[in-house]
């Protein structure tokens, strides 16, 4: 394991990152909007029958799920940025190994990605979407192990799709049958107890509803399954999609 | 030891072979070149070579390692700078070095010294801490070559190293490239279609069209091919020289014109020195004598047929230039 080359990479993505300030407030706009508007707005009108249910606290996990796969997918992708305009060979000639190259680009991603959701965290607790009262040591803790998988999963997915791929014609296609319905599905924004039972069974797929539902327990205290089955299922999901990237990665151009 | 040496390489893009069979033997601390017209096969012989992509038939050695079985061996020798942009444009330049210094698991101490050895040596200091994407065309392909050189590599690939370049810095750059080869003794293939880039820098050159080499060798000798030099020679009694010069060995033929006389010979360098001896020897005075030599340009209508098409090469490199001034901006 070259540690080095892990390094420079990682460390080249913080480097754009913090660069590009307005980049950081774009990413961060939708989620905001989202937690503020239809978060507030529709707390008082959204309401189930019979259950006390508060709309702004529900989606405040969703949120957080949502800022993390669109940033980690995209941020995975931009492998095709850096393939189009050349930077990419500077990166495959090096004497450094596929695996590393690929473990270096998923840490950097993955890192920007936690960050912008760790962001959306804080604007969720200012606002009171999360409950300074759910918040512990180990609450915090089990959040951030929740975010930090989610990251490296869906970073994965994003460079996998990438090394397939050698230009962003199919990206329309990625968004609306990857990205989009991975979004709706994942429960992030609307309750999927009291979906059909078709739907529900189908969501059972899509591994953000495991992200999604760990965050809930862990900061509503209410989840669809116990938070350890929420873990295991995030955690295979993410060590096979970082074996898939780099399988696909050190196939890519043969 | 050769520092390259392939069999049979062929490269296919579909039922279209780019390459199609290079047999190539490049010795250690030879300055060799790659001379040919747009799409000849001359990137994807290179991209091969340094295992960016993978021959569909054919073997081939670099540095003593195999490149298809012993690739990061094969990495660890060579530097490349390739014929299109290739620096992260939101780094710095000192930032873009650093990180091709570590990736090639340099010491951050070396790192440091290398940095400012190849920065001197491409004279841009004073821009080595601006973004990338703030440089002009000439200052990027100048830190692609800082950066081909960082970790000090025994093969040096370059691909169209000036191209879009002004001719003063592309002048610059042959001395620079020149200087790596003789003083540092790094062996280098250069890529090019600019005929007195070819002549000026290389020991040896292979010219190549549709994928095959046609021809392989000094510039000296690929031109004595056509029938050797012409000097023509200017004197108060063109007569008796032109009688004198008939008889000798190295003479292929005279041909006397009003003002001047033409003598063909196989290697006017050589040639030369001998006629004015001779001349000295039988009290002729020679007013004046001017070698002219076949250019690489005549070589290469004689092996194809056809010109390199220079024109055409020069508008695809605007558009190159282009994309790399202009860049891409997320
Ligand atoms: N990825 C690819 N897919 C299909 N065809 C390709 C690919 N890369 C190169 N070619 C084709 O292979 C041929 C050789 O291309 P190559 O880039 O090696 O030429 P070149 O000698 O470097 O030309 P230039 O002087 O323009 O750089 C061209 O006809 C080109 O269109
Ligand atoms: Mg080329």
């Amino acid at each position: 394991m070259e540690f080095n080359a892990i390094y420079i990479m990682w460390l080249r993505e913080m480097k754009r990152f913090f660069r590009a300030k307005s980049r950081i407030i774009g990413n961060l706009s939708m989620p905001f909007i989202w937690l503020v508007i239809m978060g507030i707005g529709l707390s008082s009108s959204f309401s189930i029958p019979g259950v006390k249910f508060d709309y702004l606290a529900f989606i405040a996990p969703g949120v957080i799920g949502m800022t993390l796969l669109f940033s980690s997918i995209f941020s995975g992708i931009s492998v095709i940025w850096e393939k189009q305009f050349g930077f990419l060979k500077e990166i495959l000639v090096a004497p450094v190994s596929r695996t590393s190259i690929v473990l270096g680009k998923i840490f950097g991603s993955a890192t920007i990605s936690f960050i912008n959701g760790v962001l959306i965290m804080i604007i969720a607790i200012l606002i009171g979407s999360i409950s300074i009262a759910s918040l512990s040591v180990f609450s915090i803790l089990l959040a951030i192990i929740f975010m930090i998988l989610i990251c490296l999963a869906f970073v994965s997915v994003g460079i996998a799709i990438a090394s397939r791929l050698n230009n962003m014609e199919g990206f329309q296609m990625i968004m609306s049958f990857l990205v989009m319905p991975t979004f709706f599905l994942s429960g992030a924004f609307i309750p999927l107890q009291n979906a059909p039972l078709w739907m529900g069974t189908i969501a059972m797929f899509d591994p953000l509803l495991y992200g999604v539902d760990g965050l809930r327990g862990v900061f509503l205290g209410v989840s669809q399954f116990p938070i350890a089955i929420d873990l295991g299922v995030l955690a295979g999901f993410c060590v096979a999609m970082i074996l898939l990237s780099s399988y696909l990665f050190r196939r890519m151009g043969e | 030891m050769n520092a390259i040496e392939t069999k049979g390489l062929v490269k296919k893009f579909g039922d279209f072979a780019a390459v199609a069979g290079i047999n190539l033997e490049i010795k250690e601390g030879e300055l060799f070149g790659l001379l040919g017209p747009n799409g000849a096969g001359k990137t994807t012989t290179i991209s091969m070579l340094s295992t960016i992509l993978k021959p569909s038939s054919g073997s081939a050695s670099v540095w003593g390692k195999d490149l298809l079985h012993d690739k990061d061996s094969v990495r660890k020798s060579i530097g490349i700078v390739f014929q299109d942009p290739s620096l992260d444009d939101e780094l710095t330049g000192r930032e873009n070095l650093d990180f091709h210094g570590r990736m090639y698991a340099m010491e951050p101490g070396l790192i440091h010294e290398r940095i400012a050895e190849v920065l001197k040596l491409v004279e841009l200091e004073s821009k080595a801490d601006a973004l990338v994407k703030t440089y002009s065309g000439g200052m990027k392909r100048r830190l692609e070559i800082a950066r081909g050189l960082m970790h000090k590599p025994k093969i040096l690939f370059l691909d169209e190293p000036t191209i879009g370049l002004d001719p003063q810095t592309r002048r610059n750059l042959w001395e620079y490239i020149r200087n790596f080869n003789k003083k540092d003794g790094i062996t280098i293939i250069l890529t090019t279609h600019y005929m007195e880039e070819a002549d000026f820098l290389c020991d040896r050159i292979a010219i190549i069209d549709h994928g095959k080499i046609i021809a392989l060798d000094t510039p000296e000798k690929l031109k004595e091919v056509l029938g050797g030099d012409i000097i023509t020679v200017e004197s108060t009694d063109s007569n008796a020289l032109k009688k004198l010069l008939e008889g000798q060995v190295f003479v292929k033929e005279t041909k006397l014109f009003d003002e001047h006389l033409n003598v063909s010979v196989d290697n006017g360098g050589k040639a030369l020195p001998k006629l004015i001896e001779l001349a000295q020897k039988n009290k002729i005075t020679v007013d004046s004598a001017v070698l002219k030599r076949p250019s690489l340009e005549d070589v290469f209508i004689h092996y194809t047929g056809r010109t390199i098409r220079e024109e055409e090469a020069s508008d695809k490199d605007k558009a190159r230039m282009q994309v790399k001034v202009g860049g891409f901006r997320r």
